[in-house]
């Protein structure tokens, strides 16, 4: 049992949580990630460690309520528990003085990229963050990646806010104009991080996505993480999640996150339904 | 009354255990096998001739002194057969449904040799059954407390039998897991149709009663290490069992409706996806569909008879060989059989096709034929040339063996394994080359079977008495 301490939506949808789990805290390097349920007969889901607060002995967790266990999680509220939280998975970001690194955070993805840009930053890279949201309201993290970055542009798919475009045009704008980049770490949804390594790979920029397969156990066990690398079976959870961009299969991973749609939309719907039900007792006992 | 002579024990046939009936069964998780009355228990344990120098005790990986237990059933005293049960085995329940018996105690019994060996397994089963439900689990005497504290990592088979024993001998014993729910294959591999999870949980609770702590979601390794698990304990058991699925590096294997049959089993016992949309984890639904199993192991069979439950039109167990070399008990495929499991064998694997979306929609099957024996022993298979068939199917379990778990082996880099990942242990104390840290079951021989690992645990449980005791000898 993790306890909230603290919990405030950042953006429609998309919510920060601080959890009690100290041990956690001080164990966890950027990167990680943990599994939680939000109840008996719960998913187990992974979610990326956005920071912690060694001293307050808390992990921050930055969630969009897409399907059914994060809609349910943006549902609760500080002093609310989680019954089953695991962490920390996964190999830690690899962190070096690369020179120039760009990290590149779309939606929610900017919350993963957020540790991570951190510790380029303090590892000496000139840092330049790009954060893409569809408009305004979905960019998220501003103040934090400013101050851990050397540049921040924000950019909207709408136009109304920042940089009017996708966070690639942002890219290819700085390359054009003759930055030198050395690294870029890209994360967010899975068309935007195959774009990047378009983008980087005819410019020989290394970079590094951060893949959010489905999981099960998280810990090496189940094979449900499958991705293929440079041609290879690996296994996100404990071979990653962090990879080479240039050597992910996309396609084979865009389909396998869809090999559950039908059955998350009638998860989702089953889970709305139990929610108007409690809503309409509640409105019974008055 | 009188004794009975050994001629009249020998003359009663052996018993079997009353089942489900293959048509319903294969619909519903229930409980396959329904166990004995007591009436047949008695009679049952009345074959047994008590020899004087019983080689059933040796075939048993974890020593259960079974003629005493047997004799004991015998005279209507199930609850002290209980207790002579779990002198050796901390999950007699369990054991009594899953153990290989027929490679084990059974296997060296002597009435084995004339005709039907007592079923060791069976009465084993309804003793603890009887204990559980007529008198709750009872607890051994444990032996007073030594103060040392031993950490034991993963909560599956090796290590609760390893913490069954420790706590009796009076330690100080915590278990670390890195699920959500303690008991290992026990609880995310057998499904429920062989194992009722109640029961591994019942088992699991009679460990904490005796004072074994158990802490879930904790993975050793990334959350503390061996090393820093050192500096609070006296001893370390790890026993984290099978990693990583082997797949068959075949085109298409990406495809979904392509599963591990860890990935597989997992979402049916652990998450219960079988009572999805009531239980939050999915699973690519089977109904009407047709499933096929690669593998000819236990696993195999638990996942396509899943297959089976989940509602599929035709399930399908494809095999290199023939059922002759296949390693799962010949109970599993027996019931694999009457439930309506077709059994493609002889039949490698080509090829996984699938449609536009990246949906399996067939495999292509080679045909084989056996050639001379391989150095198993066993008549190796061999392809009969143009011999090439598609079948069309929408799932596939891919149930051929696993690797082992990495996550100690690349936190403790000073632990030696073999090439495969195995932690190299010493076979009489389960010792690893790191001092006070012992290894057993899967993660020290690849993937084996329950009753092998708690052996394992029982043998490291025993070294590790001994060196808490005296570490300066070792």
């Amino acid at each position: 049992m993790n306890k909230i301490l603290e919990a405030k939506f950042l953006a429609p949808d998309i919510k920060l949580f601080k959890i009690e789990a100290p041990k956690i805290a001080t164990k966890r390097k950027p990167g990680q990630f943990i599994i939680l349920r939000v109840h008996q007969d719960g998913e187990r889901i992974p979610l990326t460690i956005a920071d912690s607060d060694i001293k307050q002995g808390t992990i921050t967790i930055i969630v969009q309520g897409i399907g059914n266990t994060t809609k349910h999680l943006n549902t609760l509220k500080a002093g609310d528990f989680i019954p089953d939280l695991v962490g920390p998975l996964g190999k830690p970001s690899h962190i070096e003085n690369f020179g120039c690194a760009v990290s590149i955070g779309g939606g929610v993805g900017t919350a993963i990229a957020y540790p991570t840009a951190k510790a380029l930053k303090e590892a000496g890279n000139y840092v330049i963050s790009i954060i893409g949201g569809r408009s305004k309201e979905f960019v998220i993290l501003e103040d934090e990646m400013s101050a851990t970055s050397d540049e921040c542009y924000p950019t909207t798919d709408d136009g109304s806010y920042g940089f009017h475009g996708f966070v690639t045009q942002k890219l290819q704008q700085l390359i054009d104009e003759g930055k030198k980049i050395d690294f870029v770490l890209a994360i967010g949804p899975i068309p935007m991080m195959e774009a990047v390594a378009k983008v980087t790979k005819p410019n020989n920029i290394k970079t590094v996505v951060s893949l959010n397969p489905i999981m099960v156990d998280g810990t090496g066990m189940c094979g449900g993480c499958r991705a293929i690398v440079g041609g290879k079976t690996q296994f996100v959870c404990v071979d990653g999640p962090e990879f080479d961009a240039h050597e992910v299969d996309f396609k084979v991973l865009t389909n396998r996150n869809k090999m559950y749609l039908t059955q998350e939309k009638t998860s989702l719907e089953s889970h709305i339904c139990k929610l108007e039900k409690m809503y309409d007792k509640e409105k019974t006992n008055g | 009354m009188a004794e009975m002579t050994n001629k009249e024990r020998m003359s009663i046939k052996r018993h079997h255990m009353l089942e489900q009936d293959p048509n319903v069964r294969n619909k519903n998780f229930e409980e396959v096998n329904l166990g004995y009355t007591q009436e047949i228990a008695i009679e049952e344990a009345n074959r047994c001739i008590q020899c004087k120098n019983p080689l059933c005790i040796t075939g048993c990986p974890v020593s259960i002194n079974i003629p005493k237990f047997i004799k004991l059933i015998s005279e209507g005293n199930h609850k002290e057969a209980a207790a002579v049960l779990k002198i050796d085995n901390a999950l007699p329940a369990v054991c009594g449904r899953v153990c290989p018996q027929e490679e084990q105690c059974e296997k060296v019994c002597i009435l084995a040799k004339k005709g039907d060996p007592v079923a060791i397994g069976n009465l084993e089963r309804w003793a603890a059954d009887w204990e559980r439900k007529n008198i709750g689990l009872q607890i051994p005497e444990l032996k007073p407390k030594t103060g040392k504290k031993i950490a034991i990592v993963g909560g599956g088979p090796a290590g609760l039998s390893c913490a069954g024993d420790l706590i009796q001998m009076g330690h100080e014993v915590t278990v670390f897991e890195a699920l959500h729910s303690v008991g290992g294959v026990l609880i995310y591999g057998i499904p429920e149709f062989r194992l009722p999870k109640e029961i591994v949980h019942i088992e699991i609770e009679g460990l904490a009663k005796m004072g074994v702590e158990f802490v879930t979601n904790y993975v050793v390794g990334l959350i503390e290490t061996i090393d820093e698990l050192l500096e609070r304990f006296d001893a370390i058991f790890i026993g984290v069992g099978a990693g990583l699925p082997y797949f068959m590096n075949i085109p298409g294997e990406h495809l979904n409706g392509v599963y591990s049959s860890n990935e597989f089993l997992t979402r049916v016992n652990l998450m219960k996806a079988y009572k999805f949309p009531e239980t939050d984890t999915p699973m690519f639904d089977v109904k009407n569909k047709v499933v096929a199993v690669f593998g000819g192991g236990n696993t195999a069979m638990d996942a396509v008879r899943t297959s089976l439950r989940l509602g599929a039109k035709r399930a399908m167990i494809v095999y290199r060989r023939t059922e002759a070399e296949m390693p799962a008990r010949i109970e599993e495929i027996k019931h694999a059989k009457e439930e309506g499991v077709e059994f493609y064998l002889l039949a490698a694997p080509l090829e996984f096709l699938g449609d536009e979306q990246g949906w399996l929609r067939a495999m292509k099957l080679q045909k084989m034929e056996l050639g001379e024996p391989d150095a198993s022993g066993r008549r190796r298979p061999v392809p009969i040339e143009g011999a090439v068939e598609e079948i069309s199917i929408e799932t596939a379990v891919v149930a051929i063996g696993n690797g082992s778990n990495p996550i100690i082996n690349q936190t403790t880099p000073d632990l030696n394994v073999n090439k495969w990942g195995n932690i190299l242990v010493d076979n009489n104390t389960m010792k690893t080359n790191k001092k006070g840290v012992f290894a057993g079951g899967d993660i020290v021989t690849g993937g084996a079977t329950v009753i092998l690992a708690m052996g394992a645990g029982r043998t490291a449980a025993k070294a590790i008495d001994e060196f808490v005791k005296n570490p300066d000898t070792w």
